[in-house]
């Protein structure tokens, strides 16, 4: 830790966060707006993320200039890793909250429906004739839901998922060793390999949310089995295509000659996301595809 | 020193009039921001909690319609609790952790401007709930499904706004951590942090672990209503308590999140003005560690009455009652701290030792609700309502208040006006226990919480209860005449303000530079949490 405080990097003002401040609030009064079915709300919706992506390219840009100027010590660096470091554990907190509501669903609140523990009475009173059983393809009041009768079996494509994104990780840690060595070229085909396992893997999941919707009739609507399906396996697919982004974004900067073998705070930011959703993954392969 | 760091140190503010506010990246303008934000939010839900207290004057439907009532006690809580006392905290910190830890700013100061410019935006969504087709949210602010999912238009901004402050939390969270683990002065160790320093990391680790699960809640009831998802539908094969059970998953955290800063600040003022110091300071740090813990562990006791196996009930009921152990080392500590001090009582220490006792009044009446057999009678009465208002209001505002007198002069560099501080206590201190102590009688004879109207026998103590309320929210205002004449002008204030103040934050002049320590201070001068 250096001694003088004089060679932290305290910015001194910028309009970027309040520019993501105000896209951010366009984006969620149009989307309020589009649920509510207002006619406005997809156009107001549209503009705020056109903002929003404006503002991405605009703070980015400016942190990385400042970067590639020098403009950061090593303590700075240390602030940004355990940025990014606590920003992915708030990440796994939010996914927690669905891997719980998925085992309160299975362990407590579905047994219940169907007679057990303290659950006797709402089963005799309510459903008499609610089996428990998970997956859960007869529901309490099945008049009210989509029907579904079959779920995408863990040994199929989720399988292939499985190894593309393990594999993807494998790649990423290569690209990692390539920089560390001073091996551009090692760097960017690591890279460029790991990207395009990141677009086929959302690629593949997509066809199959196809595969569910169309033939299988599992949807959002398909009870307590399909909204946890969705939501969970959903954020996943979302940050995978986030990761995805960000790590492109890392390869087109790593093509124009950014980092050094000691200094590459956003590769490395963007592999432990990488790690992260990769790790999520293996969640949601053992909990909700295979047991 | 790098080229592009030294241009920058040439210009201290680079705009002026609004830009300056909506660009700045400095801690104390960003901590300003914070403070004047939460006091806005403070009068706007006060006048709130004033019309719900009008209702309530009498029995009988007068003033409002039981729908807008609903949501005046919705939007009273959100408004409280995310608008006013947590970015107090959050101001709080961005005003005095740079400088008691000897930092020149907060470790990510852009960050730290978004955490707070959300703010505004999130609330204008929220407020403007008001004036939408079917109302403002009116189920409560635990958003419990079904009844939740009945809200109007405002439902899914509703649902936004808390994703809103909910990311300005998380991101204000991420930067105390980071600037506590990061930026401090060589010499300054750990156990050598003052115990403010150390009551927010703590409650900044409770806010990045529980957030996103309120997150995820409130994300799966937007789904529940506009995606057909079955989350909390049991006809779907969910559970409308397994909400209850998300919810408070975040819920408990968030009481904790509320009121540690609190004990730190009172950890701060007590050994000031006894002229001792803090006893038991490890103890102090090990005690806030196992609350923030244990409150991962006790979030059903929230939900006593709502059919949980008994196995249950019995779980939350331990780990409830297991947190006074640690509460009751902090009331000890800070008891002790005053044993045999040189006390003086200027308002800063008059509103902490409010603090203390009635504090100490709101947590036995959790420990009663924390019994399970007990809390199946008080649950969901006005016992729980004065329960609550005794911890936040008595707990975490008078704090609040300590804390804004004990570092106005350190900000403004003027001294308050003494007099006008000791009629706001005392007169604070008075009505806030005719307000919310005959709610205890209340909830003991059974009127329950969250309606407009009431049986005729509760007429009396509600009559008390609202002068009560009436009295102490006309003394707020005094409150700000002492802050505005406090920045307008007033005695000079010294270095060190207070005659036994210790810690960083006193050896810069009042009030201090831009950029508080450009040069880390000298490491003989860290005397440490328990000097």
């Amino acid at each position: 830790m250096s001694n003088t405080n004089a060679d932290y990097y305290v910015p001194h003002s910028s309009h970027w966060p309040i520019t993501a401040t105000v896209a951010i609030f366009t984006m969620f009064v149009g989307g309020a707006n589009f649920l509510n079915g207002g006619e406005a709300g997809v156009y107001i919706l549209a503009i705020g993320f056109a903002l929003f992506v404006y503002m991405l390219f605009g703070w980015f840009g400016t942190v990385i200039g400042e970067s590639e100027a020098g403009t950061f010590n090593g303590q700075v660096d240390i602030s940004f890793r355990m940025g990014m470091a606590w920003f992915i554990f708030s990440e796994v907190m939010f996914f927690a909250a669905f891997f719980g509501a998925l085992y309160y669903a299975r362990m407590y609140s579905v047994p219940w429906l169907g007679g057990e523990g303290s659950g006797a009475a709402t089963n005799q009173f309510l459903w008499p004739e609610f089996a428990t059983a998970w997956p859960l393809f007869q529901l309490p009041e099945a008049y009210a839901f989509a029907t579904f009768k079959e779920t995408i079996g863990a040994w199929g494509v989720p399988f292939y998922n499985t190894m593309i994104l393990l594999t993807s990780g494998a790649t990423c840690t290569w690209a990692h060793w390539g920089l560390k060595v001073g091996s551009r070229k090692h760097l960017i085909a690591g890279l460029s390999v790991t990207v395009a396992l990141g677009i086929i893997f959302v690629v593949m999941q997509a066809e199959e949310y196809g595969h569910a919707y169309q033939e299988l009739g599992l949807t959002l609507n398909s009870g307590i089995y399909g909204a946890t399906f969705f939501l969970l396996t959903g954020f996943h697919g979302f940050h995978v295509t986030m990761g995805t982004i960000m790590l492109a974004t890392i390869l087109g900067r790593c093509i124009k000659g950014h980092f050094t073998h000691e200094r590459h705070f956003g590769f490395e930011a963007c592999a432990w996301y990488w790690h992260f959703v990769d790790v999520v993954w293996i969640g949601l392969f053992i909990f909700v595809y295979w047991i | 020193m790098s080229e592009a760091a030294a241009h920058d140190d040439h210009h201290d503010v680079q705009s002026t009039g609004l830009m300056r506010w909506l660009t700045t990246t400095n801690h104390k303008d960003i901590g300003t921001l914070y403070l004047l934000f939460s006091l806005t939010m403070f009068f706007i839900g006060g006048s709130m909690a004033m019309v719900i207290r009008l209702e309530l004057f009498q029995p009988g439907l007068q003033f409002v319609d039981p729908q807008f009532y609903n949501s005046m006690t919705t939007m009273h809580a959100l408004i409280m609790i995310f608008g006013a006392v947590m970015p107090a905290w959050t101001g709080f910190a961005n005003w005095m952790i740079p400088m008691m830890i000897g930092a020149p700013d907060m470790a990510l100061p852009r960050l730290n401007n978004w955490s707070f410019w959300i703010l505004p935006f999130a609330f204008l969504m929220l407020l403007s709930t008001l004036f939408m087709p079917g109302g403002a949210p009116a189920g409560g602010w635990t958003m419990y499904p079904p009844l939740v999912l009945q809200t109007g238009d405002a439902f899914p901004y509703l649902i936004f706004a808390i994703h809103f402050m909910g990311a300005s939390s998380i991101a204000g969270a991420i930067n105390i951590i980071a600037t506590v683990f990061n930026m401090r002065a060589p010499g300054m160790t750990l156990m050598k942090l003052p115990l403010f320093v150390w009551t927010w990391i703590i409650t900044a680790f409770l806010l990045i672990a529980s957030i996103p699960v309120l997150a995820g809640a409130v994300t799966m009831l937007l789904t529940d209503k506009f995606f057909g998802t079955a989350f909390f539908s049991a006809a779907g094969g969910g559970d409308p308590v397994m909400f209850q059970h998300i919810f408070w998953f975040f819920g408990h955290p968030e009481v904790y999140i509320l009121i540690l800063p609190a004990f730190g600040i009172v950890s701060a003022i007590i050994p000031t003005f006894a002229r001792k110091p803090l006893f038991g300071y490890s103890s102090m740090v090990y005690a806030t560690g196992a609350i923030a813990f244990l409150s991962f562990i006790v979030w059903a006791h929230h939900m006593f009455t709502v059919g949980m196996p008994l196995a249950g009930e019995l779980f939350f009921m331990y780990t409830t009652v297991l947190i006074a152990v640690p509460t009751g080392v902090k009331i000890f500590n800070w008891v002790a701290t005053m044993w045999r001090g040189s006390m003086t009582f200027e308002t800063p220490m008059l509103f902490a030792l409010a603090f203390v006792v009635l504090f100490t009044i709101g947590g036995f009446s959790g420990l009663m609700l924390g019994v399970t057999p007990v809390d199946f009678q008080y649950h969901d009465t006005y016992f729980v309502v004065a329960h609550f208002h005794y911890v936040l209001v008595t707990g975490a505002v008078f704090a609040l208040m300590a804390g804004a007198y004990f570092w106005l002069p350190k900000w403004t560099g003027h001294m308050y006006n003494e007099t006008l501080g000791k009629w706001h206590f005392w007169l604070s201190t008075i009505s806030v226990n005719v307000l919310f102590f005959p709610q205890h009688f209340l909830g003991l004879a059974g009127m329950p919480r969250r309606i407009p109207d009431y049986a005729v026998q509760f007429s009396d103590f509600n009559m008390v209860s609202s002068i009560g309320g009436f009295v102490y929210g006309a003394s707020q205002i005094l409150f700000v005449v002492v802050v505005v004449k406090c920045v307008r002008g007033g005695e000079k204030a010294t270095d060190e303000v207070w005659e036994g103040a210790q810690g960083l934050e006193w050896t810069l002049p009042s009030p201090p530079p831009f950029h508080s320590f450009t040069e880390a201070p000298d490491p003989s001068s860290i005397t440490g949490g328990n000097r």
